[in-house]
């Protein structure tokens, strides 16, 4: 017998049947867009083509332009490198790991979030291009052979681990989220009335009819896919943290690098996805989809990820002056009080302090304080990892070296950049394909919908769950 | 299943499990059903048409597995035989080092190995054509079921009774 606590609150409110599902999220995709869109996306292009011009510049004239002294040899671009990367977990983590612990919760929001990490991930891989210098020598560190000019790579370096790691990442959840769209795709085709977007979606739906046989397939590659992301999303920012954790830097050499970098990545990703779905919720009138419930879930898992960072720190803090390593203790004793004081408070209200603020069921339900806590958890990330790359370089062992970083109009024209491309990439995502996973939110609608308490009513008195007039469309 | 060809009778049904007990009692009365379409994955829908249990996870290990070897390989014979180097006092081959890169190696084959013979057995792929559709609200709210009426003993006054027997809204007849 089917049996759902009558206590767990409904996933999609509204009372919504299939067809309401479908017509919900793809009234969007097929009206013209909204003046809002068109406002949104001319900035986001404006801001997208200042960055691109500053890029640009950079390779044209060379990291010269960076703020970069002899002493601190990675600052901004790295720091972008890693916020990036953490944000693009979030979608990874809830359309794999919650698949796998079976959160119904997730299928509101994963595609959203999946579409986040895809191009989270490719706005940190642009940090990766830049810092290079010459971003044409970029296939340098792809394993060729010597005829190239140069030996193999060096397969015991981390950072050729992040090649294969970050270019493993974005592929494997390009697939995971394309896999996920063709059904949607397919029911934006079957609805399409003109032959132009017919055309199109029947295109990128390859075919797609809906049978049993490709279904179950569907769900087995699902899962192992899942299951096959979820180590995955563990293992890119384990190795994002060996960047750092296998170098003999005070302040980057400790083993504490690869649970703390996994857990402030579902962290600030997390913020990332609050702050986009509070957005795409009210812009989208989704409230039915992407309700308090589950805005609160996620509240929970940043408070989790937020409190495990903030062990994090106090460990490393601890470790470093237990050690009794001298060198260890002075970079951290000048994190905090040194010159970059203000970033380490910074990164420690916004990252330890504030998400603590979830504990207040009032707060955590409130969509304005969710707003503005899940963007200074997205400061405080970013400032994290400003704190363990410039504090931990600024000082070097000998005090004539020791320097300070000031960015300059090219660092942050470059971060701008990055900025652009995501929202650029994020509207046109929102407004040509189905912002919520159409196939997977009908797929729970039965158990998790207002309609349910009745139904477990019904149960109860001996009557079948099934009803042939369960989905009888609102007229 | 392919592109479907010749006259079927569709049924269409609004629910979910309505179809999904719908199938087991038509096959007892000896209709055979070619496919049912639905906007959703309907579980136990397989075991109710009698598909067999998919075997695409043994594919799947098995680009696993070659992709584990070859990332082996590849860091092996490069780092140890063509060119043997020493880098920060480690051996020319040591392993440690290697199992980051085999792993992703290893998630990179199994995901595009197994998406790849995905889109093979359902037949997808890209195509200037859309597929023949029984009924295109089988993406949007509805349950269709298809049954080839070549392949049955049933008359199609006898099967469009059990369909509307069973809980069938519609049935209608498609020619392709």
């Amino acid at each position: 017998m089917h049996v759902t606590s009558p206590v767990r609150p409904p996933l999609v409110t509204g009372a919504k049947t299939y067809a309401d599902v479908t017509e919900d999220i793809c009234r969007h995709v097929e009206a013209k867009p909204t003046k809002e869109w068109w406002v949104a996306f001319i900035i986001s292009v404006v801001v997208l083509i200042y960055g691109t011009a500053c890029v640009f510049w950079t390779w044209w004239e060379g990291l010269g332009v960076w703020g970069l002294n002899k002493t601190v040899g990675w600052a901004w671009d790295i720091t972008n490198f890693v916020w990036w990367v953490g944000i693009g977990h979030a979608g990874t983590l809830i359309s794999a790991i919650l698949l796998l612990f079976r959160q119904k919760w997730r299928t509101s929001i994963n595609r959203a979030a999946e579409a986040m990490t895809i191009f989270a991930v490719l706005c940190a891989a642009s940090f990766i291009l830049m810092h290079m210098g010459r971003p044409w020598m970029a296939y340098w560190a792809l394993p060729l052979p010597n005829a190239f000019g140069s030996l193999w790579v060096n397969f015991n370096s981390p950072l050729v681990w992040d090649v294969f790691a970050i270019s493993t990442y974005f592929s494997v959840s390009l697939v995971f989220w394309y896999i996920g769209l063709i059904p949607d795709l397919a029911t934006i085709r079957d609805r399409a009335r003109s032959k132009v977007s017919r055309f199109i979606y029947g295109s990128l739906a390859m075919g797609w009819t809906g049978s049993a046989k490709a279904w179950s397939r569907y769900e087995y590659i699902s899962l192992i896919l899942a299951g096959l992301a979820t180590p995955l999303v563990l293992s890119v920012h384990t190795i994002v943290s060996m960047d750092f954790a296998t170098s003999v830097i005070p302040g980057w050499h400790t083993t504490i690098f690869p649970p703390y970098f996994v857990a402030g990545a579902i962290f600030s990703g997390f913020a990332m996805v609050q702050n986009l779905m509070l957005i795409t919720r009210v812009v989208y009138k989704l409230e039915d989809y992407i309700t308090i419930e589950h805005i609160e879930s996620m509240n929970k898992v940043i408070t989790l990820t937020g409190s495990i960072v903030g062990v994090a720190y106090i460990t490393e803090f601890f470790i470093a002056w237990y050690s009794g390593v001298e060198y260890e203790s002075y970079a951290f004793i000048n994190r905090a009080t040194g010159p970059y004081w203000w970033a380490y408070l910074t990164m420690m209200t916004c990252n330890v302090i504030t998400p603590q603020l979830f504990w207040s069921r009032y707060i955590r339900r409130s969509v304005t304080w969710t707003f503005f806590i899940a963007i200074l958890v997205n400061i405080g990330m970013w400032f994290e990892r400003f704190v363990i790359i410039v504090t931990s370089l600024h000082r070097d062992y000998l005090p004539s070296s020791w320097a300070m970083f000031s960015p300059t109009m090219f660092d942050i024209g470059d971060y701008i950049f990055s900025f652009g491309f995501f929202f650029t990439f994020f509207l046109l995502f929102s407004k040509f394909l189905p912002v919520v996973n159409m196939a997977e939110v009908k797929s729970v609608l039965r158990s998790s919908s207002e309609t349910l308490p009745k139904k477990v009513a019904g149960v109860a008195k001996g009557e079948r769950v099934a009803s042939p007039n369960y989905n009888k469309d609102a007229q | 299943m392919a592109n479907p060809h010749g006259k079927y009778l569709v049924g269409v049904y609004d629910d979910d499990e309505v179809i999904l007990h719908a199938v087991p009692t038509l096959r007892k009365a000896g209709v055979k059903i070619s496919e049912v379409y639905s906007p959703f994955a309907i579980h136990g829908m397989d075991d109710a048409l009698g598909h067999p249990r998919t075997r695409i996870g043994i594919a799947a290990f098995i680009f696993g597995v070659t992709g584990c070897i070859c990332g082996l390989t590849l860091m092996i014979w490069t780092m140890g035989i063509d060119w043997p180097m020493i880098v920060g006092g480690k051996d020319p081959i040591s392993i440690p080092n290697y199992i980051p890169i085999t792993f992703e190696v290893t998630v990179l084959f199994t995901a595009f190995g197994m998406v790849t013979v995905f889109f093979i057995t359902n037949g997808l792929g890209p195509s200037l054509v859309n597929p023949n559709s029984f009924d295109p609200r089988a993406t949007d709210n509805k349950f269709v079921m298809a049954i080839d009426l070549k392949g049955n003993r049933l008359s199609e006054a006898e099967i469009t009774q059990q369909l509307r027997d069973t809980g069938a809204e519609e049935v209608n007849i498609k020619q392709f």
